[in-house]
């Protein structure tokens, strides 16, 4: 199956600026669906980003993080070439990891 | 009521930019048409009404009309939420029919780049054909069942044929048939002809009010809507096509919504597209 | 799990002590149950928490005070509720996490994000707000913890929506 992760990491110096699409419903758990029923949450709480095998940032999500999910950041010392690992894990225990390389 | 005001100021305004552009769009309905006219009074009336604009700006729709969602939109856009049904529409336009064909087969210059040409008239047929509709056509010719007109796959395609286009001008044409301008007249027609419970036209939010709100949300300019089709809308959290927003639109202003793909729908896309001509395809697109 | 363990414990990770920590994967670097407990662990027990103040106490242990320093990017008029695009970017020194709360949320906290060395303190997401509600953005910064609060406001769209 394709990855749900998109990842654009783009390097400029020494900082290298990370965006990052996960494909995932984040349902909260609050909404129902066409025949009243609530759609049980399902979303992703934890998200890592990995390089050179230490984590640059760990973001803890709840059900207020919007569906297809996006994050920004950036981080100093990596340089173009070189990968950074993303990876995912939520409420159901489902999880997915891809590798991207930094431009 | 402040609706009917309007209405009739707009209107006004548009008919004395119309008289002055020495034509009077409905006193010559019934003769013969005349939509090279037609669209350049419809692009003179947006322009006139927001001179800082630059005309291609028109085709991001609210997004040109208000500062702070434009930030919005710009923010998202690094992003997009169409990201994965482009991405989608890419594999699925490439993969072949169970038949050995494929998408490429049923377009010129292989369904690339050629999304500014619909809808076209054609001839043969005496009919509007849309890129909805294409692609189904396409999908059954070679014994494929047809899509859905208003998400899913349908959303997918559209939105990466439109991708393929980006940039590119509307060049809808209107061939030297009475039939096509006959399907173009049926097009302006529906488009300001007042229906629903609401008693809306088209026109009335798309040309009487755009920037303007209703309830909370802010009203795209009749010129250059189409031009970012298909759509990610954050209220339908996911993507719609043309067939969808006509449908919806028709519910919203509580009217009876028409089938997807039928005559005054394609009509209405025909004449729509046209009064858009040269101005870029930007789909696939986000709204809110 | 202070502040304290575990800015200490990432301090050791990252000076190289050999020791990888896969987050979230179950998998523990450091012998000592401090390693997870204080680097890793999803604070389910803060995003149980319905106020603000709450979510704050039991992510953090202690209150925050405001600071100019903490420029927080958030639109006037959210154009849809569920995709509100909010970035924060401080110029405080010795950051090691942020976190976004909507104060009007059925659960305040919204994400909170570890900020390793090396890692510029700023950050762009996109959150759900249920209503017109406060966002408060929450800067852990050498031991201290800091905010920034804007108002945003969400309507119902029109148009039938």
């Amino acid at each position: 199956m394709a990855s749900t992760i998109r990842v654009r990491a783009i390097s400029s110096g020494d900082i290298t600026e990370v965006q990052a699409l996960i494909q995932h419903p984040m349902d909260s758990g609050y909404v129902k669906d066409a025949q009243g029923q609530a759609i049980p949450p399902h979303f992703i709480q934890q998200l890592t980003f990995e390089y050179d095998g230490k984590a640059v940032l760990v973001a803890d999500w709840g059900p207020a993080v919007s569906k297809d999910p996006y994050v920004k950041f950036s981080f100093k010392g990596a340089k173009k070439g070189d990968e950074l690992k993303v990876s995912w894990v939520d409420n159901t225990g489902s999880s997915d990891a891809t590798t991207a390389k930094i431009q | 009521m402040r609706v009917r005001a309007f209405f009739s100021s707009a209107l006004t305004a548009l008919w004395l930019a119309a008289l002055a552009t020495a034509t009077a769009p409905f006193a010559h309905a019934a003769d013969i048409p005349d939509p090279a006219a037609d669209a350049k009074a419809f692009r003179d009336y947006f322009v006139k009404k927001f001179p800082k604009l630059k005309l291609d700006e028109f085709v991001n729709g609210p997004y040109s009309m208000d500062e702070d969602m434009r930030r919005q939109w710009e923010e998202k856009e690094q992003f997009p939420p169409y990201e994965f049904a482009l991405e989608a529409g890419k594999e699925m336009f490439s993969t072949p029919f169970k038949n050995g064909k494929s998408y490429a087969d049923c377009f010129a210059n292989g369904g690339i780049g050629v999304r500014q040409d619909y809808p076209a008239f054609d001839v043969k047929e005496g009919k509007v054909i849309t890129l909805e509709l294409a692609l189904n056509r396409c999908r059954e010719a070679n014994g494929e069942a047809p899509y859905s007109y208003v998400k899913d796959e349908m959303a997918s395609l559209t939105a990466y044929m439109a991708f393929t286009s980006r940039g590119k001008p509307f060049d809808i044409k209107i061939p030297d048939d009475p039939r096509a301008r006959e399907a173009y007249q049926e097009g302006k027609r529906y488009f300001y002809t007042r229906r629903g419970q609401l008693n809306f036209s088209c026109a009335t939010c798309h040309v009487q009010s755009p920037g303007e709100r209703i309830r909370a949300e802010i009203l795209a300019p009749g010129l250059g809507i189409l031009n970012a089709m298909p759509i990610y809308r954050s209220e339908w959290s996911g993507m719609g096509t043309i067939s969808r927003r006509f449908t919806t639109c028709n519910s919203q202003i509580r009217g009876v919504p028409l089938e997807p793909q039928s005559d005054e729908y394609r009509n209405l896309e025909y004449y729509l597209s046209y009064m858009s001509n040269g101005l870029p395809i930007s789909g696939p697109g986000a709204r809110p | 799990m202070t502040t304290r363990d575990f800015s200490h414990l990432r301090r050791l990770i990252l000076k190289g002590t050999g020791f990888v920590v896969l987050i979230g994967l179950g998998q523990i670097g450091v012998g000592a149950t401090t390693a997870r407990a204080a680097t890793d662990k999803y604070p389910e027990d803060a995003f149980r928490q319905k106020t603000d103040a709450e979510a704050i106490k039991a992510l953090y242990g202690k209150s925050a005070d405001a600071s100019d320093q903490i420029k927080l990017d958030t639109p006037e008029i959210a154009e849809n509720g569920g995709v509100v695009p909010i970035s924060v970017t401080t110029t405080l020194p010795g950051v090691t996490s942020i976190s976004f709360l909507v104060s009007e949320n059925p659960n305040a906290l919204a994400a909170s994000y570890l900020i390793p060395e090396g890692t510029v303190p700023s950050v762009a997401n996109r959150l759900k707000m249920a209503k017109t509600s406060n966002v408060i953005a929450i800067v852990e910064a050498n031991g201290k913890l800091y905010s920034a609060t804007k108002e945003v406001k969400v309507t119902v769209g029109g148009c039938g929506g």
